[in-house]
This record gives C-alpha cells, sequence and structure tokens, in this order.
C-alpha cells in the first residue's frame, strides 16, 4: 500500500503507470472475493460501507421499481445502523417508497417469523429487504441465511450490512444467499475510507453516482489504488488470523463481561448471549447517563463508546436499544466496550479498576429528563 | 484543580479556557448544544450553536489538548429559556433569556452536572471578575465597560459563583482578540454574538408573533380611559414603546404617545404621554443574593439592562423578603419582567425581576 502511494497511476489509464495500478486492483478484488466467499466480478469498490450501503439500498429499490412498479415497499431491520436505516427513510420520505420496519426481539434479533410477518400478505409488492448481519451496537449476530430463505419464496432481492462481520466471522457471500452484502476497510484493520459491495452478476442497481463507468457502471470515479490494496491486505490477514484472535478475544470478552457485573450488579448485559460478535460487550447502566460515564472513563485513559460512534456529538437515546423494548432513561444509559486484536488483559484489567469510581460519580450526575420524543425505526 | 471549560466555538470562551490552562488547571471542554435543530453555518453574528460553532469549539479544545466533549442541553433550553420567554411575553412581560440561560443552564444544570462529575468548578468568557472578599468570593464588574456582563451574571448564587472562573475579566475585548490571534486561536476573528440566540433573524416581534396567539384589542389613552385605537395583539408590545402604535390621530395636544401599561389579561394597552413612564420605585419578585443578604435601607446603584447606566438607588426588603427598590431620579420606562441588578460599587450585590414599577410620592 505504501508503495503505491507514491506511484501516481490511474487503474483506469491505458499507460504503463495505469496498467501497474490496475493490476494492483485487480489482484486485490481477488484477494477481497477469496475472503469474503464471492466472484471477484462481484466486488465493487466503495469509499467505505455507508457509500456501498446507500448504493444496494437506494440502487436496487430503484431499480426493482423500474422492472416491476408494483415493487414499492422497502422491508429493514429495525436495529439497521444509521447507513441503512437514513437511506432506507429517505426512500419513504422523498422517493415515494413504502417502509415497514422489521420488529427485533429483546436480543436485538431479526427473525425469519418476525421477516415474514412484516412481509406481510403482499409480498410481491416488495423490492428490497435489508436486514444487518451483526449488530455494530449491541453485537446480536442475525442468522442472514434463515432469513434469505424466506425472501426467496418471493423472488424478493436482499441485502445484508455486513460491515462489523468479517474481522470476526467467516463470511461466505454465496451461502448468506443474498444478492447484496456490504464490507469496510477500517472494520478489520485496513484504512478508513475503502469499503466494498458485494453485487452477485444477476443483481443490477441503478447507480447514485454517474461518470467513467468504473466499476461495473456502478460506481464511477477513479479508484484509490493504495487504499484497495491496504484493504485486501487488511482483509486477508485477518481471515489468517481469525481463529486465534476469536477464541483469545472472546475470553477477554467474556472476564470483562463477568467482572462489570460483579462491579454493577444491576447493570444488564444486553443483547443475544449466544448469537454475538466476540468483540461486543455493551450493557444498560441503569442511572448513570451513557455520557458521563463515556466522559469519566477517558479521563482515566478507557476508551469506549454510547450507542455507535457515528452517533457521537450530541447523543439521542439508540434506536437499537429501542427496537429492543428498553425505555428512554435505559437507551440513553448505555456503553459499549469493543474489544479489538490488540486488546489485552491489562487493558480489560484498567477497566475494571476504574469502572466502579467512573459509576458512583454518573449516578451521581443523573440522567436528566428528555422533552424531546427519540426517533424510532 | 480539574475545571470545565464551556466551549461555545467563539473567541472568549476559547481564551478563557487558554488561561485556565495557563493557570495550571486540568481542562477539560465541553460545547453546548442548546438548539434541536442547529443549522450548519452561522449567518453573521446572530444565532448559536451551528454545527461549525461545534466544530469551531472542538478545534479549540484540540490546541490547548483539552478533551472535548458536546452536552445536548437543548431539551433543558427549550424549556427553561425558550419556552420561559415565550410565556413571560404572553404574560405581558419583557424578560431577559441570556439571564435566564445563565441561571438555569450554565450555572445550574451545567455546573451541577460538572461538580457530580468530579469538576471543581466551570469556566466561561463571560466578561466579570470573582475577587475573595471578607465574606467569600465576590462577582465584581469587568474592567471594560463596553463588555462588562456583570448584569447577565446577577443572577448567580455564591455558591455558584464560588464554582465559576471568569479568567476574562480583568481584560478589554481588543486585548482578548489579540491574544486569541497570538494563540493562533482560528475563530479570532470571529464577529461578537449579539441579541437574542434562538432568534436568529433578530426579529423578536415576528418570532413571537409565530409563538403566541395574536388577539386584536383596545388601545386606551391612561389619563382619559378612551379608546384611541386598535392593536393586532398586546404581547407585541413593550412599556416605554412608541413605534408601531399606530394611533391616527393622536391627541389634541399633538403630544406623542407611547405605551405605559400592557394589561394582557383584558388585552388592552395604555398609551399615555411621556411623563407617565416616569417612576422612581420598583416593586419585584424572585430576589437572588450573589452574597450576604444586604440591610434594608442599603444605598445601592441599580442597573435594569445589560448596559444601562447604574442609577443611584436605596434598597428596602420588607418582612417578607419582599425587595423594593427606590430610586433618587425618575427613570423613564420600565417594564415588568426587566431584571434589576443591584451594585454596591462594582460589586454585585443581587438581582431580582421587576413585577411592578410606579411613581411614589415621596420624590
Amino acid at each position: 500500500m505504501t508503495k503505491l502511494l507514491s506511484e501516481p497511476g490511474n487503474p483506469s489509464s491505458l499507460h504503463a503507470s495505469g496498467r501497474k495500478a490496475r493490476r494492483a486492483v485487480e489482484e486485490s478484488r481477488e484477494r477481497v472475493a477469496r475472503a469474503v466467499g464471492c466472484g471477484s466480478a462481484e466486488v465493487v469498490f466503495t469509499a467505505g460501507g455507508t457509500e456501498a450501503n446507500n448504493i444496494a439500498v437506494k440502487g436496487i429499490a430503484w431499480d426493482q421499481r423500474n422492472k416491476d412498479p408494483r415493487r414499492v415497499r422497502v422491508v429493514a431491520g429495525s436495529t439497521e445502523h444509521h447507513a441503512v436505516l437514513d437511506p432506507v427513510r429517505w426512500l419513504g420520505d422523498s422517493e415515494g417508497f413504502e417502509v415497514t420496519w422489521i420488529k427485533s426481539d429483546a436480543e436485538g434479533k431479526i427473525t425469519p417469523e418476525a421477516l415474514r410477518d412484516a412481509l406481510g400478505d403482499n409480498p410481491n409488492d416488495v423490492g428490497l429487504v435489508s436486514v444487518i448481519l451483526g449488530n455494530n451496537e449491541v453485537g446480536t449476530i442475525n442468522d442472514i441465511a434463515a432469513l434469505t430463505a424466506v425472501t426467496r419464496e418471493f423472488g424478493i432481492r436482499f441485502h445484508t450490512d455486513a460491515v462489523q462481520a468479517p474481522a470476526w466471522l467467516d463470511l461466505n457471500f454465496s451461502e448468506l444467499g443474498v444478492c447484496a452484502m456490504s464490507i469496510s476497510g477500517h472494520k478489520v484493520g485496513g484504512p478508513h475510507g475503502i469499503g466494498a459491495l458485494i453485487i452477485s452478476r444477476d443483481c443490477h442497481v441503478t447507480p447514485l453516482i454517474h461518470g467513467g463507468g468504473q466499476e461495473r457502471d456502478v460506481r464511477s470515479g477513479t479508484l484509490d489504488a493504495p487504499a484497495i490494496v491496504g484493504f485486501a491486505t487488511a482483509l486477508e490477514i485477518t481471515s489468517a488470523r481469525r481463529s486465534e484472535t476469536v477464541s483469545r478475544v472472546a475470553a477477554l470478552r467474556d472476564d470483562l463481561v463477568t467482572r462489570v457485573m460483579q462491579i454493577a450488579p444491576d447493570a444488564i448485559y444486553t443483547g443475544s448471549k449466544v448469537d454475538r460478535l466476540v468483540n461486543n460487550a455493551h450493557f444498560i447502566f441503569p442511572g448513570c447517563l451513557g455520557d458521563s460515564l463515556l466522559m469519566l472513563l477517558d479521563a482515566q485513559g478507557v476508551e469506549c463508546s454510547v450507542g455507535s460512534a457515528c452517533n457521537a456529538g450530541v447523543p439521542q437515546p439508540s434506536h437499537v436499544l429501542l427496537a429492543m423494548g428498553a425505555d428512554d432513561d435505559a437507551a440513553r444509559s448505555t456503553l459499549r466496550f469493543s474489544l479489538g486484536s490488540t486488546t489485552t488483559q491489562s487493558d480489560v484489567d484498567k477497566l475494571i479498576e476504574v469502572l466502579p469510581s467512573a459509576i458512583e460519580r454518573a449516578k451521581r450526575a443523573g440522567v436528566p429528563k428528555l422533552t424531546t420524543a427519540p426517533v424510532r425505526a | 484543580m480539574r475545571v470545565l471549560a464551556a466551549l461555545s466555538g467563539g473567541v472568549d470562551s476559547a481564551v478563557a479556557a487558554a488561561r485556565a490552562v495557563d493557570a495550571g488547571h486540568d481542562v477539560t471542554a465541553v460545547h453546548l448544544a442548546l438548539s434541536r435543530n442547529p443549522q450548519s453555518h452561522r449567518t453573521g453574528a446572530r444565532g448559536c450553536c451551528t454545527i461549525e460553532d461545534s466544530n469551531d469549539a472542538f478545534r479549540a479544545a484540540d490546541m490547548l489538548g483539552a478533551p472535548f466533549y458536546v452536552w445536548d442541553l437543548s431539551s433543558e433550553f427549550q424549556e427553561k429559556v425558550i419556552e420561559d420567554f415565550i410565556s413571560e411575553y404572553a404574560a405581558g412581560r419583557t424578560p431577559n433569556p441570556c439571564l435566564r440561560c445563565n441561571e438555569s443552564i450554565k450555572f445550574e444544570a451545567v455546573l451541577e452536572r460538572a461538580m457530580a462529575l468530579g469538576f471543581d468548578a466551570v469556566v466561561t468568557g463571560h466578561y466579570a471578575q470573582i475577587f475573595q472578599g471578607e465574606n467569600g468570593p465576590e462577582l465584581h464588574r469587568a474592567i471594560d465597560p463596553l463588555k462588562d456582563q456583570s448584569y447577565v451574571l446577577g443572577v448567580l448564587t455564591a455558591e455558584q459563583i464560588a464554582h465559576s472562573m471568569f479568567p476574562l475579566g480583568d481584560s478589554t475585548k481588543v486585548e482578548v482578540r489579540a491574544e486569541a490571534d497570538r494563540r493562533g486561536i482560528l475563530v479570532a476573528a470571529k464577529p461578537d454574538s449579539h441579541d437574542i440566540c434562538f432568534i436568529p433573524d433578530g426579529d423578536t416581534a415576528g418570532w413571537l408573533s409565530r409563538q403566541i396567539e395574536s388577539v386584536p384589542g383596545e388601545v386606551v389613552d391612561a389619563e382619559t380611559g378612551n379608546k384611541v385605537g386598535t392593536h393586532a395583539g398586546a404581547h407585541a408590545f413593550t412599556v416605554g414603546q412608541r413605534r408601531g402604535l399606530a394611533l391616527g390621530n393622536p391627541t389634541g395636544d399633538g403630544e406623542r404617545r407611547y405605551v405605559v401599561d400592557v394589561d394582557v389579561k383584558n388585552n388592552v394597552v395604555m398609551v399615555g404621554p411621556p411623563v407617565l413612564l416616569d417612576i422612581d420605585l420598583i416593586e419585584t419578585i424572585k430576589p437572588r443574593w450573589s452574597g450576604p443578604i444586604p440591610a434594608s435601607g442599603t444605598r445601592i446603584h441599580v442597573q435594569i439592562r445589560a448596559h444601562g447606566d447604574a442609577l443611584p438607588a436605596t434598597l428596602h426588603i420588607g418582612d417578607d423578603d419582599q425587595v423594593t427598590i427606590q430610586l433618587d431620579d425618575y427613570l423613564r420606562g420600565l417594564a415588568a419582567g426587566q431584571a434589576a441588578v443591584m451594585y454596591d460599587g462594582t460589586r454585585v450585590i443581587g438581582s431580582a425581576t421587576v413585577s411592578r414599577s410606579r411613581r411614589s410620592a415621596s420624590v
């Protein structure tokens, strides 16, 4: 990647430098394809997960409605990341689509039964179903293959936001039964600003970005060859080390959860205990504003998140927690500890050391009342 | 000390925080999100809490090496400042929302939360000074009379003052801007904010007319009791106002008519000659003391506007703690709802809200 940064070749150019960059991109495409179990022609590079989600959600919904004007409905999980939630809302608000949100269970899981309920009596008007693979807030893993078994009956296109997944799960695009899947570089230790939408050959999308026709005409724009190489390399390394990393991180996470619950017996460990990303430990600390805890722990050198990082700034109750049935106060009293491949036992020990005083102070500061209605999916 | 610096994204709060860092304090920065629907950019000197302001605040905190957080106080601000502002106007009073914000948001909600989280004080870019006096910390005017903000801090209690820091009180605005420039603070040239932050276009009457139902009523001559005109809604009028009355054929003597009273209950605007506006006795409610409660009969100066003159007066405190202020000379035009901030020289004694003003028999 660093080598390519000093080489100016545009992968779309025909001269020698361009060909060299093109080769790096195409080799990376093959490496990405191998890592996620798809064909290399199915990899469309994007500027990250959000862009991949936008292309999939809008592009497939538009394409399906163009082909069959009855398909005016988009169905999505109520626990989606904002990069799916907001494009779906926008399709409803500005593009004349009907939107149906699939109910989550108390663990943050979207079940095949809930999907059937959302499809309702008239599944033929649905152009797209989108359900997140591994939830970014509470870590719950959805059984995408079981969900696509439902949509297959009706020939409905299915997209999954798998941005959180490849670091911890052995993804196989073809086995999931989806027609589109979003992944992102920075979630596997690669560069920010690079990602991919995996699109099956028979799945068409109406492009959002028009121009030079790069990436199967789906995503025009000069390719960022160094970032693409960095992404592919990170994905490859992640895959190679996955089984070792997963068992180590799972042990650390379980230790963290056990000790947090000892310190704060009133805390609620949210989400699924079984089908869960191994790096995720998400809690509700009753009576503590998540923001207060974050600030107090940050001052002690412990970095964690309230809800999802994209919400940072002005905190709102998490729509994921609300979808799981939490009340407004509980949905603002959350804290997520995400572990990574570099997390060590001493990191966990440090958290356990400083957490009790942070909880005590945060409780004293209390949870200010909320007078605005929170936004739900 | 562990101090929490409230950064607005402007010059003053950034320099105040920088001075707190220089003084050796452990500074953490917060930006208060007060607007529910922040605009992305400022348009001139008005408005607040835009995303641009938040970014400016972040850059300033980052320069100082201070951790930066955004605290969402938009609900509190809506309830305690904006809705209070509307209901006060609807009741025919003329409130000062900046005072209310300092009282309920900056030095109550923020300070309380800061103390609970383990901070010792809150530092802001207000122009005022705190000195240690015999009876504890004293709030004093800033040295720059053009920027002095002790008036809008007159609602602070002794306890709140004890946990506040105003590092800019001994400087002029010119010095602070030069210092911001020297320190490389990017917002050094950003215009000062003016007016009411939640009314970005500055049209208070227009904004209020969208919040409060306007019911047309009568304009009545205060001396004769005769109807002399009509108005579109009493809340749009403030005591002392002359423009906007639209009295077609005013008076026989041709003298100008002013609003001398607004009776919201009966939806009547009373007008009269300017002499009726001259008052010297101010009755108040809700006194807040910045230090020990003074004795009744104490000679004071009172200020009734943010940049008004300090008027010599005598303070009377009744048995029921009712605060009455007897001015030495007549004052023209004082509306209920305005804050009367009391001074002993440069020291703030306290403040109270004007409930009624009139002419006493004694002058």
